[in-house]
């Protein structure tokens, strides 16, 4: 058992670690707050967004309609935009992310490279040998669209030159403060009805066939204008999706710290506290020795 | 017969209502938009959107974006959007104040200035045109109502 004076040592280092960690979860529990507020500022335009965009997909010949729209015979090269965040201690927050990329790209049949959206996604996908062909980190704690729209631009460019013919984007989609989960989503082309949550809202009251539009200007500009921007919007409600989910996750796992210290602390001391007392009856014991061998005589 | 009227910018939702008639400001002039109107999709420049219900008014800048029609429904994404009425009137004057000074003293060297005062004097200009014309005719309301 070790000495009492170690152990003293050793609960006031676990004792101060409780504090960081306690403060660290009190820091994400106020930033998670603002970050499920901008997610669900934003999620209306987005959902709205999404359904003009549905009701342009379905117009007849969609094929033909935009090349951002178009599904194209061969598909030689993927690209994947990972967002993660810029920090560590978060639990798993930023491996789960890697790990289902790993599990969902690993085995694709054509080449994959990356985009990655936060620092440590970064470091993890060049520790696996992958490809990055471009890292967006250090975003600001709540970005704006500008912030962000040019990472939606990037992808539409690579996929619009031909160096993508698909183009997928892998978040963390925050369910609620106990569960986030990464979430793999078609960006390229346009993918309408797949997966995703926004098109479960309401679809509005017309739901019969859906007339051909007129367009002003013409329909190549303002599809021209419109599909990038929309692109540009997913990639940026993941990337708060992503916010909320990290910070709830760091918060979780700095409370289970926090409990842990506690607990350790708890154990520790009723250890030190035995070591302590066991120190006390020796010398008692010495003490009550050396009297009585002194009476004996 | 009224028409649904949804205004959404980026971060909120602005507008959500059972209308009579929109009038907002497309890529080719304005536009008046009844219920049971053709589909269209068009982009939107900066300026005025205008939304009647029996004799209410209601008048929202907005700066670009696009409005999808359908018959019984009219959806405007707005880049940015307000109600005239969240307008603050002496904020918008002294930005355009600001933004003319730099303005006036030159071209200013970088590009990104120049640019970002051209927008603010472009927003601030939309503001307080917007509130003028709110004036008008609220004015008009009420002499109509004496």
């Amino acid at each position: 058992m070790a000495s009492a004076r170690e152990m003293r040592l050793r609960i006031k280092s676990v004792k101060n670690i409780s504090q960081v960690t306690r403060a660290l979860e009190t820091v994400s529990a106020s930033k998670v707050r603002k970050a499920i507020n901008a997610v669900t500022a934003t999620r209306s335009y987005a959902t709205k967004a999404w359904q003009v965009l549905k009701h342009v997909a379905e117009q007849p010949g969609r094929d033909s309609l935009h090349p951002l729209l178009a599904n194209r015979d061969s598909v030689n090269n993927t690209l994947v935009v990972v967002v993660t965040g810029d920090r560590g201690l978060a639990g798993a927050y930023n491996s789960n992310v890697i790990r289902f990329t790993a599990q969902r790209f690993d085995q694709n049949p054509t080449p994959v490279k990356y985009i990655a959206v936060g620092r440590k996604g970064r470091d993890l996908l060049i520790r696996r040998r992958k490809q990055v062909i471009a890292d967006f980190s250090n975003l600001p704690a709540a970005p704006t669209f500008m912030d962000v729209s040019a990472i939606g631009r990037l992808a539409v460019g690579e996929f619009l030159e031909g160096k993508a013919d698909e183009v997928y984007l892998v978040y963390t989609d925050f369910i609620n403060m106990g569960r986030q989960a990464a979430t793999v989503k078609k960006l390229l082309p346009l993918e309408l009805g797949g997966e995703g949550r926004v098109e479960d809202f309401e679809h509005h009251a017309s739901n019969g066939p859906v007339a051909a539009y007129e367009y002003e200007p013409d329909q190549r500009e303002i599809l021209d204008e419109i599909i990038p921007r929309f692109t540009a919007l997913q990639v940026y409600q993941a990337i708060l999706e992503s916010q909320a989910s990290e910070h709830a996750a760091r918060m979780i796992a700095m409370r289970n710290a926090t409990d842990n210290a506690k607990e350790l602390v708890g154990a520790l001391q009723l250890a030190y506290n035995k070591v302590r007392q066991q120190a006390i009856t020796n010398d008692i014991l010495d003490i009550v020795g050396g009297a009585e061998a002194l009476a004996a005589k | 017969m009224t028409i649904r009227c949804e205004i959404v910018s980026q971060d909120r939702t602005v507008f959500t209502g059972d209308v009579d008639i929109v009038v907002l400001p497309g890529a080719a002039g304005e536009m008046g938009v009844l219920p049971r109107h053709a589909p269209v999709l068009t982009t939107l420049k900066y300026g005025i959107i205008k939304v009647r219900k029996g004799d209410k008014e209601e008048l929202f800048t907005v700066a670009g974006g696009v409005a999808e029609v359908q018959p019984d429904i009219i959806t405007i994404l707005a880049d940015a959007a307000e109600n005239v009425e969240e307008i603050d009137v002496s904020r918008a004057e002294s930005a355009r104040k600001r933004a003319e000074d730099v303005l006036a003293k030159g071209v200013p060297a970088d590009t990104d200035t120049y640019l970002a005062m051209e927008a603010a004097l472009r927003r601030s200009n939309l503001r307080l045109d917007a509130v003028r014309r709110y004036r008008k005719s609220s004015m008009r309301m009420h002499s109509s109502e004496n």
